[in-house]
Parts: C-alpha cells; structure tokens; sequence
C-alpha cells in the first residue's frame, strides 16, 4: 500500500528541523531510519501531513566514549551499532540487543534515536537503555534537555519529548569495574518483534556481591518495563542460584503481557522468568570476566 | 483509524544514479523508492512481496547497503547511488553471483531472487569468505518460500569462493 499525502521536507541543522517542528506541530512526525514510520504509513495507521527527514543533517550519527558515558548520536543505525567493535567490547547488553533488532536490511536503516522516539514497547532499544539506566538528550526550541531513561516512555507510542523537540544523542553509562550485561530475544521467527526480551546489567563489587542491577522488559507491558522489584531481590546481595530465581520470579511478576498473535500472556509472563534467569547468569559470567 | 486524503504537495527533485545511469525526476513525495524504480525508471527485477517491510524481495543497494526499497522514499534517493537487480550483469556477462545461484538452483519462481542476489552481495561485502551461520544470518531479511534456502546458501558460499579468486573489473 502507499502513504497518504504528505509535504516532505529535509532540513540541513537541527535548528531548522526544530523549526518545522515549531511550525508544524502535531501535523509533522520526523523521519529518521523510517523502519517503524513508513510501514505505519503504508498502513495509513499514521498520516503526518508533514514529513521531516532528518537524514541530510551532519553528524548526528556517532558512537563515542568520553570520560564517563557512550554517547550515540540518535541517527546512528542499529547495523553500525551492531558493528562497532567499542560496543562489542565494552558493551555487551547492547552489543547483543542491536545483533537482535528486526533483520540485516532493516538494521541499516533503522535508528536508535527513531527507535527509542518510537517508544514501542516491542523495541529492542527501549528494554535494553532501562537496564543500562542511559540518558537521552533533546534538542528544542528551548535548548537541550537531558532525560532519564527511566522516565521516558510514559506510554504505549508515546515518551516524554515535546511536540517540538527531537532527541538527539543516546547516553550510556561507562562500565564499571566488575559490570556484566546481556539481552536475551525469544521471537517467533527471524527479524519478528520479541514474545519477550529482557535485558540485565548489574556490577559485582570485590565480594561478589551484587551493586547496581538493572533489569529491562521487553513486549510484555504498554511500554517499556524497568523490572525494579526484580532488581531490588538482588541489589546488595550475594547473586546465589535462590536469589536469581527470585530474582526471575519477580520480574515475570512485574511484566503485564497481552494474548496476543505472539503467545499467551502466561506464556509470555512465564517467558520473562526464563529470559531474565538466562540473561542473569550470562551478565554474571560476563561481570566475572568469563566471557 | 480515519481515513484521510491530504491536499497535494510539492514535488521533491531527486537526482539518483542507479545502475551507473544518472536520472532527474520530479517525484511526488510519498513516492516509494521501489515503486520509483519500477514505475517511472522501468526497472521491473526489483518485487514488491509482502507490504509489511518483511520479504525483502524488494531489497537493493542504496550507496552500497541494502535496503527494502519498499520502506524508503524517493526522496530519501536524492543524491544517491543505487544498484538493482538489473546492474549485475556487465555486458551480457552474468555476474558471479548471478551464476553461482543458476549453477546451485538458488531459485525456483525468481521472485524473492533480486532481492537475494543484492542481498548476497551485502554479506559477501561484510563477510568474503563468510561461514553457513554468517549466510544464513545476512539473509535473514529476505524470505523464500520455494528452495527452503539451502540451495541459496550455497550459491551464496559459491560466489564467495568465486569473487575471492577472480573479483569481477568494477565489482560493488
């Protein structure tokens, strides 16, 4: 199927976009990878009568490490990310979630910045930055505006940015000494959206005792889910095999799946108990240095 | 869902090279690229399977990554350069992948198969000597429902040990 009509413009600078924005309002969405965009339009299940490509702006995409987080510019594709061997390294619980995003074709053009802005509950990108407690930074007529994560999606499609507003940068904390991470996807097929994922950060101090846990949700709420009660079970405490079922146990509690084409919800529910235990112990033997 | 019809809009300029031929249109914004290709440039060897951005049977290099034409505007072509099904033959000289899938029977029907070839030289680009999990992987985007994929995994692994012995003059 084809798109409505629309007005496409491609601006050169973020000012010029936030500008159109400005005018626009409501009418105007922005086009980044436009891998959750056009299908939607195709669908006529959006119709923005104003399209804003953000494509031709230079360098909004990067992935840099300054001294304390990652910062990815919000048009680097999920393939570059998937790429990058900074990522790979140092990152593993988003290294493993852009090696999961949809398919190859799809990861060169689709963005972490669309991504995250998408605020589907069923995006990679939204489960994995809760569990990293990551940043994201908004450009406006106002200036820039740094938002938690953790605030962010407020609800199913929608996040906290203004009208006016395009997110620009990704902030990731840098790892620190003893931290292990993975993100684990159960899909039906290749390049489908998760029955669920989960995604899990936590730090070993020198004890082997667990400090900061971060445990991300999937597809299995209206939006993206921090599983705070699951990371609460293990937070100071030693990560031993009764602790990580509880562990897993919570988080399945926590989730609030639909029936849906993908599965029953206990289904999904009992998913999560599976994917959080799994991600837990990969995170840990990643924390241990086991690779 | 409403249904809506928004008034006209400008046409967008685009200058797009594909296949090493430079083209100038005017095109109506919301003009897939796919349907750009097919419609106004007359190349028919790139397919539209599916509407829902899954078979990829649409797939072709955009400045050298593939994509789902079907799922990127016209516009978005402005400037670019892109290789469809059609650029791989040099000469009445069939490309190396090309080949490989006509000696594996990497085909049945053809009509996921231009998507598969642009496709194949994605991962052969990332991966030349790539292993049966890489192929396999890198066509993870593109959807068959005649061969069941083996074959296409061999020709695929074919060209690899073909391009890596005998690169073809000007290969993407």
């Amino acid at each position: 199927m084809i798109p409505d009509r629309f007005e496409y413009f491609a601006p050169q600078s973020v000012p010029e976009a936030v500008g159109l924005l400005q005018r626009y309002g409501a009418e105007a969405r922005l086009l980044a990878g436009g891998h959750s965009l056009i299908p939607l339009m195709k669908l006529r299940l959006a119709a923005p009568r104003y399209l804003i490509d953000l494509n031709r702006i230079p360098r909004l995409a990067s992935i840099e490490e300054d001294a304390t987080v990652l910062r990815i510019g919000a048009l680097t594709r999920h393939a570059e990310l998937e790429a990058s061997e900074l990522v790979r390294t140092r990152y593993p619980l988003l290294a493993d979630a852009a090696h999961v995003i949809a398919d190859p074709l799809v990861r060169n053009m689709g963005t972490i910045g669309g991504s995250l802005a998408h605020a589907d509950p069923a995006g990679d990108w939204g489960a994995a930055m809760l569990a990293v407690r990551a940043e994201v930074v908004a450009t406006g007529p106002r200036g820039l505006r740094t938002i938690p994560i953790d605030g962010f999606f407020t609800d199913t499609f929608t996040s906290a940015l203004e009208p006016d507003e395009i997110l620009t940068e990704v902030r990731v904390p840098r790892p620190q000494r003893g931290s292990g991470g993975a993100y684990l996807k159960l899909e039906r097929k290749v390049g489908d959206f998760a029955i669920a994922a989960v995604g899990v950060s936590l730090v070993l101090d020198g004890r082997g005792t667990c400090g900061q846990v971060g445990i991300g949700l999937c597809n299995v709420a209206p939006t993206s889910l921090r599983a705070r009660r699951a990371e609460a079970v293990l937070e100071g405490k030693k990560p031993e095999a009764a602790a990580l079922a509880r562990a897993a146990a919570a988080a399945a509690e926590e989730a609030t799946p639909v029936s849906d084409l993908r599965g029953p919800a206990e289904f999904k529910r009992d998913m999560v108990r599976v994917l959080t235990a799994r991600a837990l112990r990969r995170a840990l033997q990643r924390a241990r240095g086991e690779g | 869902m409403a249904q809506v019809a928004h008034p006209a809009a400008p046409a967008v300029p685009i200058t797009v090279t594909v296949n090493g031929t430079t083209y100038r249109h005017a095109v109506e914004p919301r003009t897939l690229l796919v349907y750009y290709l097919r419609d106004t440039l007359s190349l028919f060897g790139t397919h539209i399977g599916c509407d829902t951005t899954s078979c990829g049977a649409c797939t072709v290099l955009l400045n050298g990554l593939a994509v789902k034409s079907c799922t990127v505007l016209a516009a978005q072509a402005d400037g670019a350069e892109i290789l469809t099904v059609e650029g791989l033959a040099r000469d009445g000289q069939l490309h190396p992948i090309q080949e490989a899938f006509w000696l594996e029977h990497g085909l049945q029907c053809g009509f996921c198969t231009p998507g598969m070839l642009l496709t194949a030289l994605q991962i052969l680009q990332r991966h030349p000597d790539p292993s049966d999990p890489e192929i396999r992987r890198g066509l993870e985007g593109n959807l068959c429902r005649c061969t069941g994929y083996q074959h296409i995994v061999n020709a695929v692994r074919r060209a690899a040990r073909e391009l890596q012995s005998a690169p073809p003059a000007g290969a993407d």
